[in-house]
């Protein structure tokens, strides 16, 4: 059984210069909570991987505006021109990823596999630097895994072991990045008894959370 | 009608019932707007869900239901939601019909280039990259010019979103045909001449003796 933590406690597990997985799309199915946290423990040199950088002041994109990141690895930051004026700068460093290779990259790095083969980025700027293996044919980029130290999640229903589940479409990427980090801390919209979430609902084993955030905190 | 409107209901053309179609963020989400009456198509958003609908009436949007560009939308009777590892092994893995996506040059080679311009705009590829390498049909739908220049050019000059070779590319003014011998002009839009259409293309086009106008889809 778990014991959920405040965001505070979450905030402080996480070091300066730490690699951090989140989960979002433009902010939706985002830990709210755990962006504000770091924000006001002034955490610093942070990496983030997640899908994009949503926009200023929203979500991840308040550790874009605290000065938090020094590195972000993303599909897009199309909708957050602080991302961009930041990255021209030379104070964040930004490495743009096919958002299907990244969501295969850190499949990857979660599930023991040495990388992934893909079609995406072959032909562009994505390839250079990287092996190009032809199967059956085919030319396919060679695509390292990712994985972080710590992955901040939001799941609709957390139970004391940690089971997860998520709606419509803030899963996104939430449920890959609980397999590849060291750390797992989950933020959610209610925190439930043990077995209230049937096993066929689980979209995430409790297996792979490591804290639970509590709501009243 | 405008611009816009003329390239839409030209693409919805393109839809066929039973497909599922993915439309990027801006024209091309007009297309869901003349689905052919009686035809049933899946809308795929990359952030998770097929089978969306229009935007909730005010109050009623559920801030975990939204589409790729982080608008509200509506789910449909039958409709699904996954994760971002199912949707884009949807869409690379060859179970995606049709995408539409919008261009900044398409080049005599069909290569589409859609996702920034160095040193000016870098916003990053989101899912442009997968769905051009991944799904069956790729159509790009853009205005013909850009502030006068052509978008159609002999060799891109911008970096390529993939090697792949597009569909079909339809504009205010044309639809064209990317083919293994060079660009095929195929149809003209209303009351678009062909020399128009030429004189404002950057590559070269081979052009049939016929051109016959673009039919546009109703509603």
């Amino acid at each position: 059984m778990r014991k959920a933590i405040t965001v505070k406690e979450a905030a402080d597990l996480i070091p300066d210069g730490a690699s951090v997985m989140f989960g979002g799309f433009l902010g939706v199915g985002s830990p709210e909570r755990l962006f504000d946290a770091l924000v006001g423990r002034g955490a610093k040199r942070l990496t983030i991987i997640g899908n994009d950088t949503a926009r200023p002041g929203v979500a991840v994109g308040k550790l874009i505006d605290a000065g938090c990141v020094a590195r972000v690895i993303a599909s897009h930051i199309g909708t957050n021109p602080t991302t961009q004026q930041k990255m021209i700068a030379g104070e964040i460093e930004v490495e743009l990823v096919p958002q299907g290779t990244l969501a295969e990259r850190i499949r990857a790095g979660g599930s023991g596999l040495g990388g992934v083969l893909t079609p995406t980025g072959v032909g562009t700027i994505v390839a250079e630097g990287k092996r190009i293996l032809e199967i059956n044919g085919l030319d396919y980029l060679l695509e390292a895994p990712i994985r972080a130290d710590f992955a901040l999640l939001h799941a609709h229903e957390a139970d004391y072991f940690g089971n997860l589940t998520y709606r419509l479409t803030a899963a996104n990427f939430n449920p890959v990045m609980a397999f590849a980090a060291d750390c797992v801390i989950v933020e959610s919209d209610h925190i439930v008894p043990v077995g209230v979430i049937p096993p066929d609902a689980v979209r995430t084993p409790g297996v792979l959370v490591d804290h639970l955030v509590g709501r009243a905190c | 009608m405008d611009a816009k409107e003329v390239i839409a209901r030209r693409v919805a053309r393109e839809l066929r019932d039973g497909m599922l179609v993915n439309l990027g963020i801006g024209l091309p989400t007009l297309v869901a707007n003349y689905v052919p009456e009686g035809m049933h198509v899946a809308f795929q958003s990359e952030n998770g869900i097929i089978g969306f609908g229009a935007p909730p009436p005010e109050g009623m949007e559920d801030p975990n239901l939204t589409d790729a560009g982080g608008g509200f939308i509506s789910a449909l009777p039958g409709a699904m939601s996954f994760d971002s590892v199912t949707s884009f092994a949807l869409i690379r893995g060859g179970h995606l019909d049709m995408t539409v996506l919008g261009g900044l040059q398409v080049d005599s080679k069909g290569r589409l280039a859609n996702w920034m311009v160095p040193g000016k705009i870098v916003p990053g590829m989101g899912g442009a990259m997968d769905l051009v390498s991944g799904a069956k049909r790729v159509i790009v739908a853009m205005q013909h010019s850009a502030k006068g220049s052509p978008k159609i050019v002999e060799e891109l000059t911008l970096p390529p979103t993939a090697a792949r070779r597009v569909s079909l590319i339809v504009t205010e003014l044309a639809v064209i045909e990317p083919t293994e011998n060079g660009l095929a002009l195929r149809e003209r839009a209303p009351g678009v001449a062909v020399g128009e259409i030429v004189a404002n293309t950057g590559a070269e086009l081979s052009v049939p003796a016929d051109v016959p106008e673009m039919p546009l889809a109703a509603n």
